[in-house]
């Protein structure tokens, strides 16, 4: 037998004995050692390197919080925007619950748009790691609907129009189109069918999805290594006797301790959010939202959650062509798309963003510019900044200006394969630098 | 390379907070209130039930709760109680919804989470808003949201005004432009019939209403922040313990 083969466990004091026997029986020891204990890390890690670690733990808070929402909320038109009340007033400390689950849906946001452009910074999509890039941008994409059918259930009206209009999107698709977002609906408008459903998706099977590519994004990282700010790689540089990385540093004990210190401070600022301004001025929660969702009142100005406003703003900068939004909606599809083709636009010798040249630097600045401008201008109505005077059409500033920064977004990604091939580099070092 | 990024992005949302501040069209007077003042909250309460709860439910609401501000179930009991019978009842209205669309064109909306979504600033400006206008059916209107369907219930309180615009004009006398071809106007209330309260008085109802309806629309606001205190303290803490640990550990790596 395989199992008595293996060395007993030691260094565990007094549950040394219950180890050895589960080790006896399951691959305790050897994931230990493989995924924490002798996970080789890059020991030059900077700010940027918690965001994983974080989008873990704010995964975790969700799904805790959520069970507990869940014992409470009623997904029926008639009692979920009560029910929600319910949980802020009536049941012990829901509030804080469920303003940890608020905040905890734009955290996720923030802490995965952050862990992305990681990835741009230090060329952390590149090969080897383009697998590992992909299942990224699946959880991103996994992570915006698991948002978007949790937004309906408070059932407030941006909760309705926000869910009808996302859903009509699909009608514009031709043939199909109608057809698919009734079947999507499960209604001929957004009714109690589509609250149920979107429930369903919300609490299980959205869910499971995302934790099974959790899994898949953690044992590809560890199959690979990490990337670190300098982009090269550690394994290249092995001790000859023991084979370990020269850069490398056990994740436990020290990036579990590194961490946890940054856990504490993200949960520092996680409270102030959650405890002095949950609405954070309309951005996490949104005013008209407390007002229950009414099919027959339109609000005037509907706009979807912040993490959602780049892609929207994308959406409307496209006018109508031959008679149909599907242009736009076509153009806000591939906004998200073409995230997954990242690695193989990049074509620079070098990955991280401190041996670029300077022609990356700017058109990632650009990128970022454009990116957050887009974000903003979709929360807004396209009135915001006025229109141009007459002799030039009347033409609303602020769609101008989105539909530039949607030119540049794009640029960005199609143009990149040209100017990251004939930026200026500099040499890559040979070992990471602090 | 950081620093210079981070400058142009404050740049650009510097950029566009100025520009979506200019599109302001109607000005909200700001709602001096504080959810703190239990005096203010008592009689914002006393005035709500007298006034208000005959139409308007706050049926997310229930009496017993006015224990939070101070109001023991007895005086819940005498004073608050008209049409409930038991403290534990939510704050529901007698009136049909549908009666009242036919009686007011409108359903009067439920106020239990009204402050959250118009903000106390908006309410207030509302309240002090109505003036006399034959055109509409109730005889009222108000400058904060035109051709409400809402009579001015507080009129007795108040009195009667109408509406003025008035050109503004330079020292010189002469009409100040627009900027867009017209003249320069401020819109304001006249006072026609004085009511039984003085201007004062009647602000000071409108802001104890006011902070009612910013308490009721979340009763836990107080506790809320009592507890946000007591955590951040914790995790003041524990990030202090962390960062030495993380110290300790990392003392061998070089």
């Amino acid at each position: 037998m395989a199992a008595t083969q293996k060395e007993p466990v030691t260094g565990a004091g007094p549950l040394n004995g219950i180890l050895t026997w589960v080790d006896e029986r399951f691959p305790l020891i050897e994931n230990w050692r493989a995924h924490l204990s002798r996970y080789y890390a890059p020991k030059n890690f900077n700010f940027w390197y918690f965001m994983g670690g974080l989008a873990m733990l704010v995964l975790a808070l969700q799904i805790v919080t959520g069970i507990f929402l869940t014992m409470n909320y009623k997904p029926d038109a008639n009692l979920a925007f009560a029910s929600v009340e319910y949980i802020m007033r009536e049941v012990s400390f829901g509030w804080l619950v469920r303003y940890m689950h608020s905040t905890g849906a734009s955290a996720f946001f923030v802490v995965v748009y952050l862990h992305m452009f990681r990835a741009l910074l230090y060329g952390s999509h590149r090969k080897p790691r383009e697998l590992l890039w992909v299942i990224g941008v699946v959880i991103y994409l996994t992570l915006m609907a698991e948002a978007f059918f949790g937004y309906l259930l408070p059932w407030g009206q941006m909760s309705f129009w926000g869910a009808q209009v996302i859903v009509n999107l699909f009608s514009t698709i031709p043939f199909i189109g109608p057809d698919l977002s009734e079947w999507i609906r499960g209604d001929y408008v957004v009714s109690d069918a589509t609250l149920n459903r979107f429930f369903a998706f919300h609490v299980i099977a959205i869910p499971l999805v995302l934790l099974g590519l959790v899994a898949a994004h953690i044992l590809a990282l560890h199959e690979v290594g990490s990337n670190n700010p300098d982009g090269i790689e550690i394994k290249k540089n092995k001790d000859p006797k023991t084979g370990i990385p020269l850069d490398g540093i056990p994740f436990h004990p020290y990036y579990t301790v590194k961490d946890a210190f940054g856990a504490t401070v993200f949960l520092f600022i996680f409270a102030i959010v959650v405890f002095f301004a949950p609405e954070v001025g309309g951005y996490f929660l949104e005013y008209n939202n407390f007002i229950p969702a009414d099919p027959l009142k339109t609000p005037l100005h509907i706009a979807p959650v912040w993490y959602f406003t780049p892609f929207y703003s994308v959406l409307r900068a496209v006018p109508p062509m031959f008679d149909s939004q599907f242009p736009g909606v076509a153009l806000f599809g591939a906004s998200t798309m073409i995230l997954f083709l990242l690695p193989w636009l990049d074509r620079s010798p070098v990955k991280s963003i401190r041996y670029r040249g300077p022609i990356y630097k700017r058109w990632l600045a650009a990128f970022v510019v454009v990116f957050l401008l887009l974000g903003y201008l979709g929360t807004e109505p396209t009135n915001v900044w006025g229109q141009f005077g007459p002799w030039l059409g009347e033409v609303e500033r602020a769609t101008v200006v989105a539909r530039i920064c949607t030119v540049i977004y794009f640029a960005f990604f199609i143009l990149m394969p040209w100017y990251s091939r004939m930026d200026k580099v500099l040499p890559e070092p040979e070992r990471v630098t602090s | 390379m950081m620093k210079k990024l981070l400058g142009t992005l404050i740049a650009a949302l510097a950029l566009s907070s100025q520009f979506a501040t200019a599109t302001e069209s109607l000005k909200l007077d700001p709602a001096p209130i504080d959810t703190r003042d239990v005096a203010s909250l008592q009689a914002g309460a006393r005035a709500f039930v007298n006034y208000c709860l005959n139409c308007h439910s706050a049926s997310l609401m229930r009496y017993s709760r006015l224990r939070d501000i101070g109001l023991t179930e007895e005086q819940i009991k005498d004073n608050l109680l008209f049409s409930a019978g038991k403290v534990g009842e939510m704050m529901n209205v007698a009136m049909g919804k549908k009666d009242a669309k036919e009686w007011f064109g409108a359903a009067p909306p439920d106020l239990s989470v009204v402050a959250r979504a118009r903000g106390a600033d908006w309410l207030y400006t509302y309240l002090r808003g109505f003036y006399r206008d034959p055109s509409t059916t109730t005889g009222w209107n108000n400058l904060a949201f035109d051709r409400v369907a809402m009579p001015h219930v507080l009129w007795t309180l108040q009195g009667e005004r109408v509406r003025t615009e008035v050109v503004l004009k330079d020292p010189s006398g002469k009409e100040l432009g627009d900027g867009h071809g017209g003249v320069r106007k401020v819109v304001k209330l006249e006072a026609v019939t004085p009511g039984s309260m003085s201007t004062l008085e009647y602000d000071v109802l409108s802001r104890d209403l006011v902070n009612f309806l910013v308490w009721v629309a979340e009763p836990n606001q107080i506790l809320r922040k009592q507890v946000g205190f007591w955590v951040l303290i914790v995790l003041g803490i524990l990030m202090l313990l962390t960062w030495l640990l993380k110290k300790e550990y990392w003392k061998d790596v070089h």
